[in-house]
């Protein structure tokens, strides 16, 4: 305990924060990522739209190796379940994170065309596979998986059909929806002149299949797994797709991307509060449910845990804050004659 | 194989990949960071030039640590989830306070670094590179705490209720003797790494451009050799010094195995039976898993007893077979020797191998001295004998890895001899099987087969990158207001493909073209 307050139910939130973290950021970059074959039409146009993300993505992606590291501190139970029990899923969220973090890092250390195609398809493979798996996976522990009494979870083939059903597909459709939007309303935040009209016409369409696709996973989980006090979280999620649907067709850029923000961190609160108190749990018996009582690590670790991330934590977030803040300028696919100075000018914050 | 088996292979082939990259990474940003220091401080376009060459070899390589290192991160729960429900109080800590305190740092400033040559000030650019250069060195100290808690158990006790290791002392843990001497062991062999990759490149260099600008009929002193000249001397400093320092502190290390593993230390000498003052031996030949086979055919006297005790004789060593018998007695039944063979000239690899980048170090200084540069047939030795060295160090540092590893076998986690008799602490130990993941062997094999082909490919594209890089050679722009903000890499601006009318906007820059940065300069 940490002024009255459990630390089991501290670390479980801060985990969830961790992840709330790790998809309010990555996500943009995951929908640049998709972005990119829509978008970019020409090499000037590519570049820009992986330059939006180019200083952050890395920091970006540190927020998911600190919320496994987490689980693993805080609840090391939890961590060996779900990546054991989760193993061909994360593999292939590994091999994801490998190709599209090569391609960027490397995209530019070569000047062929070809290298850059390979590149591209990398980032772009990635940027699709990772929200994919994800929401297969995070919506299918949602729903139940057979954990036995030794709250373990088999890997093997059998166990397949308990990762695909309509409910964990929709999950990972709406994953992928809802960061392309995420990432059509940061283009426009971080662009300026072409590009950022052409991401203009593209507000319909993807704004439309977000919602869809958002709203029914949203409701499902509510109506399914949800508690009473999630109906609002579920309704800041509704409001923010929809909220960041009308910016972007308003071209109020700030907004639609706060808007397209709010609703990636109460999807994650949807679930995790939808999830708690259990870590994962058992479609078998409830009983032998994975908890954050019977998955913590011991008092005296949280405590440790709990000093230190309350000293660091806040210097990350105030000097990645800075980083967006040093490269906040708008970036333009437009050739230099045309209007650089001009295009310059507006700050996100103007916006 | 059985899934012990295989489950073992993948960690040690995606672990050891990792440390191919990582020693790179730790010695390369404090030495860029220093040329970038040389730069700011003395406005000499020659270090500007260094910084940026070698800057880009460190950006390649760096993608591969983060991305083989997200495998490492994840790899304990889906492979040896059982060691990490025993252990994961105690070791989950330096983990995630890897992640916190180092990972975020290094990304986040790479980025602005990477981006910020015309963004920032120079003092605040230069402050980027610092920063980097002490977080991958952070990493290490965490990741190598977590390890050495694995090789002697500290700060923790049993708790039989849970079944698990449970966490007592923080401070113990990260004062732990054995990581206290080897973290600054292994930054010592990433530094040896790294001044050895700088001198070589560097010899190699300057003898190619100095015999090209013969055959042209210039002097050689352009542009580009010039910014080989004071990474010499760098890389020449580097080396000497990391040599030393792996000398000292691999002395202390073996000091401390002789007490904490002493099987360890056994099998490092194929020491089978309990001697008084045994030889140090340089060759043997023999299988070494069946001890009496082994012949010692040169040996060294007094080398053994100084590693162990620092003393020339007097000291008493223990055999494989003694220890063999007296783990039986402790722990049960069951073979507790390591791999003999592997360990024994894992053991003499990493010592062995350091000799090419001090040779290097000593052959580079005389062969350059009051600003010579070989072209003729010491030419021909010098770039021969940098590009042999060059991959010593890596392989140098993997065999420690592999020795420090697989001499600890068939444990993961090794008992705390200290903690003998000691209920509440004896019982923190674990074999090998009891900690693997239970899951059924064709999915280990296929992550085994996909992570070691994909790697592979990875490793072909990494050798090609940084081979271009180097054949390209530094820059020859003075300062980030001549290259543009020094976007992207010198290799770029050298491949000549481009037509700047067309050349796109280039990926770091951000989005302003290159004049709209010149203007920022004075910001
Ligand atoms: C360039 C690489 C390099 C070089 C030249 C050396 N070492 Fe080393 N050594 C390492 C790189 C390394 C390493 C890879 O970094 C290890 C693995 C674990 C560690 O802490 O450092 C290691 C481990 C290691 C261990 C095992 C510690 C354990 O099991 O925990 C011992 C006893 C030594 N070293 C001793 C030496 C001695 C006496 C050296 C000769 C002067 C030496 N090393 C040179
Ligand atoms: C410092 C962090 C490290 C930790 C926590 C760690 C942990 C482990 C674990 C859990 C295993 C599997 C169990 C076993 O086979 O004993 C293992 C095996 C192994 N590791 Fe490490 N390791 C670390 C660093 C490294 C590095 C840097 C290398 C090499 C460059 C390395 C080389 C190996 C090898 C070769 C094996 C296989 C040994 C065998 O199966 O006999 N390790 N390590
Ligand atoms: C087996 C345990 C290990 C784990 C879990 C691990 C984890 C990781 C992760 C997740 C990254 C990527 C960080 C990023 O995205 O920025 C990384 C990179 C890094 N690791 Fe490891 N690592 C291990 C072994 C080691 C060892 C033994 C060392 C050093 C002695 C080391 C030093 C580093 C450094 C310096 C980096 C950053 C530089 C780079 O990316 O090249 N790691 N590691």
């Amino acid at each position: 305990m940490i002024f009255g307050i459990e630390l089991e139910v501290l670390w479980f939130v801060l985990v969830a924060v961790l992840f709330a973290g790790y998809f309010l950021l990555e996500g943009f970059d995951f929908g640049i990522g998709m972005l990119l074959p829509i978008l970019g039409k020409d090499e000037r146009r590519r570049s820009a739209i992986i330059t939006t993300i180019g200083p952050v993505w890395d920091g970006n992606e540190v927020w998911l190796i600190v919320a496994g590291g987490a689980m693993f501190a805080a609840f090391p139970e939890w961590y060996a379940t779900m990546f054991s029990g989760l193993y061909l899923g994360l593999f292939g969220i590994i091999l994801a994170l490998i190709f599209r973090a090569v391609a960027l890092e490397w995209r530019s250390k070569v000047n062929t065309d070809r290298w850059r195609r390979w590149c591209d398809a990398g980032i772009i493979a990635g940027s699709v596979a990772t929200p994919l798996i994800w929401g297969i996976a995070i919506s299918s522990m949602l729903a139940g998986l057979p954990l036995d009494s030794e709250q373990r979870l088999s890997s093997g083939a059998g166990t397949l059909v308990h990762f695909v059903h309509p409910y964990s597909l929709l999950g990972g459709v709406a994953f992928t929806l809802v960061f392309l939007l995420h990432g059509l309303a940061f283009l426009r935040l971080k662009t300026t002149g072409t590009l950022r009209e052409e991401a203009a016409r593209l507000t319909p369409i993807v704004g439309g299949l977000a919602a869809v696709a958002g709203a029914a996973f949203v409701l499902w989980t509510q109506i399914a797994h949800g508690k009473d006090w999630t109906w609002a979280v579920a309704a800041l999620a509704l409001v923010g797709v929809l909220g960041g649907i009308a910016a972007l067709a308003g071209h109020r850029d700030g907004i639609a991307f706060t808007a397209t923000s709010i609703a990636t961190l109460a999807v994650t609160a949807l679930i995790f509060g939808s999830m708690y108190p259990n870590l994962m749990p058992s479609s078998v018996d409830p009983a032998f449910s994975l908890t954050i009582h019977n998955g913590a690590s011991s008092e005296y670790t949280l405590t440790i845990l709990t000093w230190t991330a309350a000293v660091i934590t806040p210097l990350v977030i105030l000097y990645q804050g800075w980083t967006y803040w040093v490269f906040s300028k708008r970036i333009s696919a437009d050739p230099v004659a045309l209007g650089a100075p001009a295009s310059t000018e507006g700050s996100p914050e103007k916006a | 194989m059985d899934l012990v088996d295989i489950s073992r292979w993948q960690f040690g082939i995606t672990t050891v990949y990792h440390f191919i990259f990582v020693p790179l990474t730790i010695g390369l940003a404090p030495i860029v960071a220093f040329m970038q220091t040389m730069w700011v401080v003395t406005d000499n376009p020659r270090w500007y030039r260094a910084t940026r060459f070698f800057g880009t070899v460190f950006l390649v390589n760096f993608a591969m640590g983060v991305v083989t290192g997200i495998v490492q991160e994840f790899q304990f729960g889906m492979n040896w989830s059982e060691f990490s429900r025993t252990v994961g109080d105690v070791f989950g800590g330096p983990l995630a306070l890897e992640g916190l305190a180092a990972f975020f740092l290094e990304s986040t400033f790479l980025g602005l670094w990477i981006f910020g040559w015309t963004r920032l000030p120079r003092w605040l650019h230069l402050t980027c590179i610092w920063i980097v250069a002490v977080a991958v060195n952070l990493s290490a100290y965490f990741i190598i705490v977590a390890n050495s808690f694995m090789q002697h158990p500290v700060g923790a006790e049993w708790n039989p209720e849970t079944g698990r290791a449970e966490l007592v002392d923080f401070g113990a843990l990260l004062t732990n003797n054995t990581a206290l001497a080897a973290f600054p062991h292994a930054v010592a062999g990433s530094f040896l790494t790294a001044g050895t990759f700088v001198l070589g490149v560097a010899c190699w260099s300057m003898v190619r451009e100095a015999r090209r600008a013969a055959q042209a009929g210039e002097g050689s002193h352009d542009a580009r050799t010039s910014a080989h000249r004071p990474a010499l001397l760098v890389g020449i400093v580097t080396v000497v010094i990391a040599s030393f320092g792996l000398f000292f502190t691999g002395d202390t290390q073996a000091k401390l195995m002789f007490q904490q593993q002493p099987m360890k230390m056994a099998s490092a000498e194929s020491l089978c039976h309990t001697e008084t003052d045994p030889m140090f031996s340089v060759l043997t030949v023999g299988t070494h898993n069946n001890c009496d086979s082994v012949m010692h055919l040169i040996e060294v006297p007094f080398v053994l007893p100084f590693l162990a005790e620092g003393k020339f004789s007097g000291v008493t060593l223990e055999g494989v077979q003694d220890l063999q018998a007296k783990s039986q007695e402790m722990y049960g039944p069951g073979n507790y020797a390591p791999n003999l063979f592997v360990t024994y000239w894992s053991f003499r690899a990493m010592i062995g191998l350091m000799a090419f980048s001090f040779l290097l170090a000593v052959v580079a200084w005389w062969f350059t001295r009051k600003g010579r540069i070989p072209t003729g047939r010491r030419g021909t030795w010098l770039s021969t004998l940098a590009l042999v060295s060059l991959p010593m160090p890596f392989l140098a540092n993997s065999a420690g890895w592999i020795f420090t590893e697989m001499g600890r076998q068939p444990w993961v986690v090794h008992p705390n001899p200290e903690s003998r008799g000691d209920p509440r602490t004896e019982q923190i130990r674990l074999l090998v099987d009891m900690g693997v993941s239970d899951h059924a062997t064709w999915t280990v094999w296929t992550t085994l087969i996909g992570f070691t082909l994909v790697y592979g490919a990875l490793f072909v594209v990494w050798f090609w990158l940084i081979r271009k890089t180097v054949l390209a050679g530094p820059p020859t722009s003075d300062g980030p207001a001549d290259d543009g903000g020094g976007y992207g890499s010198p290799a770029d601006a050298d491949s000549g493909a481009s037509d700047s009318a067309e050349a796109p906007v280039s990926f770091t820059s951000s989005g302003t073209s290159a004049a709209d940065d010149r203007k920022d300069e004075g910001r």
